[in-house]
């Protein structure tokens, strides 16, 4: 007779859920779930709403990267508009990608996975977390606090707010870069570029030690997403969409975003709110993809910076086909993007126009269909929408970054739980375990189902009949 | 001094919150001697159990947010609610002008989402609810609005709770956006 196990909710991961884990009847996982226990309804909820209206709603989906779904919005409304922005505009919602960029991926390292890395996934759970890391190595957690207050900063700038800023409009930027401003940007990044190499090496070194680990934890065959540069660079604001498969063949080279439709589409599975997306050509689940850092890693061919470029190549040997399928590596890839953010900030800084005062260029409504793609710090992030002739939202679609991985998030769990869970035996270790495959994903369930929330981790073993046999929980 | 205990949750909400009390950088640090963190998002305590302070996010919007919010006022002495959507819904408000099965029948079917596809109705999953601020469900004690509230905001609400007042927000740092 079968059993069923039931994990919830996940802590140090942003979101609503849980995990189900079937044995058979021999003791062994035959299957793993993890439920999306939220919706908020974003897609209906903004119809009837001014289109420019949404570069102030849809940033409250996500409280840790509202500068993703401004962003987003804000292309998706250019489009709607036909507009093109002045140099400085770009380089101004450039700026405020990058900076995102360092903030979140220093939020996700420092704050939330490090504790993993530095005390152990069996670690006691009492000081594994940034209150911990304060405690044992406060040099350490300081640099994250900096790396984190130096992106939220620029954001502050350019938005007046850290949270939800008010940085970008339709056709441009709400406010142009003062001097003294970039003066303070430019005087603190090449300490935001040491740190984020002392947070690579962490990770490169934590890898080395684990190799095996490293290469063995969570690690299954998919394919990858990611936008890139004409140069086939990681991109972050612009670019085309180009995916990759398990072995590196290139499937798709650097197609249009705004066509996503004919490359993706959703499934629906009853035990989830969360939709699957996947690559249509290979159909469900076989189109699984990955996105987010390792997705853009695996899917470009290096970085426009020379010394995340560098990491990057080095990276990139760690295998044999050039591809890193482990989910540990999504902490090595992110913290090199964290490197390449920090350049990129460091090139803008040098360029006069990033001062400009020509930040904004009018418009009317053009089109009646607008679609906005950037990368997100979790992965690839559309939004689109259809306006009537004056400027009302019909219909809203947004596909998000957690979105994409579910399937993988799905598939990271059950290699967890098949390799550690053995004849129906589970242990409370085990339970970090599968927190941590699912926390490489760093997933902003907020953004997935447009809904956020705490996920502790409980285990329960259960009966085929359902009745409960045992709970376990930390 | 003994440490105040803090415990903290997110429920129909986006963690705006919780990262601007991150957002206070490097005074962290220093709350980090007074304070101590039992369940929360950012600790690995999976359960609340007594503490002196309880902070919620996010508003009421579906059976699991109210069990939570039930469970952490059942466990504190203070419960203190954090932004716009625990304060008055918040944007989460802007669902109640649509009905669950609307709301559910166009996210399943948007352009992009495989054509016949119907809402989940599996037993793990919790129904959607109107949406409510936490007072509509358990008894508050203090009000910290804005979307999000500032970090400086939050120090300052912190602060007096441990100095023992009931923080009043000064008009200065009271808003809504």
């Amino acid at each position: 007779m079968g059993n069923k196990i039931v994990i919830e909710p996940v802590s140090r991961v942003e979101g609503h859920g849980k995990v189900t884990v079937y044995l058979n009847d021999h003791g062994h996982v035959d299957k793993a779930h993890l439920h999306i226990t939220q919706v908020r309804g974003f897609e209906k909820f903004c119809e009837g709403r001014l289109f420019n209206e949404m570069l102030a709603i849809t940033p409250r989906i996500c409280g840790i990267c509202p500068v993703s779904h401004h962003l987003a919005s804000a292309k998706a409304c250019d489009a709607i508009l036909g507009v093109k922005l002045t140099p400085t505009a770009e380089m101004l919602r450039r700026l405020i990608q990058y900076s995102q960029y360092v903030q979140s991926h220093a939020l996700h390292f420092f704050y939330l996975a490090c504790p993993d890395l530095l005390f152990g996934m069996e670690s006691d759970p009492a000081t594994r977390n940034i209150i911990g890391v304060i405690s044992a190595q406060p040099e350490l957690a300081k640099k994250g606090v900096f790396l984190r207050s130096f992106g939220q900063k620029i954001i502050e700038y350019l938005g007046e707010k850290r949270v939800h800023p008010n940085a970008a409009i339709p056709g441009g930027m709400n406010k142009a870069l003062g001097t003294a401003e970039r003066d303070f940007i430019a005087s603190q990044i090449d300490q935001v570029i040491a740190d984020s190499l002392l947070a690579v090496n962490i990770v490169k070194d934590f890898i080395n030690k684990n190799k095996a680990l490293a290469d063995g934890f969570a690690s299954f065959d998919s394919n990858y997403m990611g936008l890139v540069d004409a140069n086939n660079h990681i991109e972050y604001y612009d670019g085309k969409l180009r995916l990759k498969d398990k072995t590196g063949i290139v499937l798709e080279d650097k197609f249009d975003p705004k066509d996503y439709l004919n490359y993706i589409e959703e499934k629906v599975e009853d035990w989830s709110y969360l939709k699957f997306p996947y690559y249509k050509k290979f159909g469900y689940p076989a189109g699984m993809y990955r996105v987010g850092p390792l997705g853009r890693f695996n899917a470009a061919e290096g970085c426009s910076t020379p010394l995340a470029n560098r990491e990057f190549q080095e990276a990139r040997k760690m295998s044999k086909t050039g591809i890193l399928q482990g989910s540990l590596y999504y902490h090595l890839a992110r913290m090199i993007e964290m490197l390449n953010a920090a350049e990129l900030i460091k090139a803008l800084m040098q360029n006069d126009q990033i001062c400009g005062k020509d930040i904004w260029v009018n418009g009317s409504i053009v089109n009646e269909e607008g679609v906005g793609v950037i990368e997100a710090p979790r992965g690839t992030l559309i939004h689109h929408y259809k306006v009537d002739k004056s400027g009302k939202i019909q219909k809203v679609n947004l596909i998000v970054a957690t979105g994409h991985n579910n399937l993988a998030m799905n598939r990271a769990v059950f290699e967890v739980a098949r390799e550690y869970i053995k004849d129906g035996k589970v242990t409370e270790g085990i339970l970090n375990r599968i927190e941590v495959a699912i926390r490489c994903y760093d997933p902003c369930f907020s953004c997935s189902t447009h809904a956020l929330g705490h996920m502790p981790l409980e285990l329960s073993v259960h009966e085929a009949d359902g009745t409960v046999r045992e709970i376990l929980s930390q | 001094m003994a440490k105040v205990k803090v415990q903290t949750a997110w429920l129909d909400s986006c963690a705006g919150c919780h990262m601007s009390f991150l957002d206070l950088d490097e005074a962290l640090i220093g709350l980090a001697d007074k304070l101590e963190f039992g369940a929360s998002p950012i600790t690995d305590f999976k359960h609340f159990t007594p503490c002196d302070v309880g902070i919620l996010e996010g508003s009421i919007s579906n059976s699991h947010d109210e069990e939570v919010a039930k469970e952490l006022r059942a466990n504190c002495k203070i419960l203190l609610v954090l932004g716009d959507c625990a304060c008055f819904g918040g944007i989460n408000n802007m669902r109640n002008l649509f009905t669950t099965p609307d709301i559910m029948a166009r996210y399943y079917a948007t352009e992009s989402t495989t054509k016949g596809s119907v809402a989940p109705t599996s037993i793990e999953l919790p129904g959607l609810t109107k949406v409510r601020p936490v007072n509509q469900v358990v008894k508050v004690d203090c009000y910290v609005p804005g979307c999000p509230p500032t970090a400086s905001t939050i120090l300052y609400a912190l602060s007096e709770l441990l100095n023992g007042r009931i923080p009043i927000l000064p008009g200065e740092i009271m808003r809504f956006d």
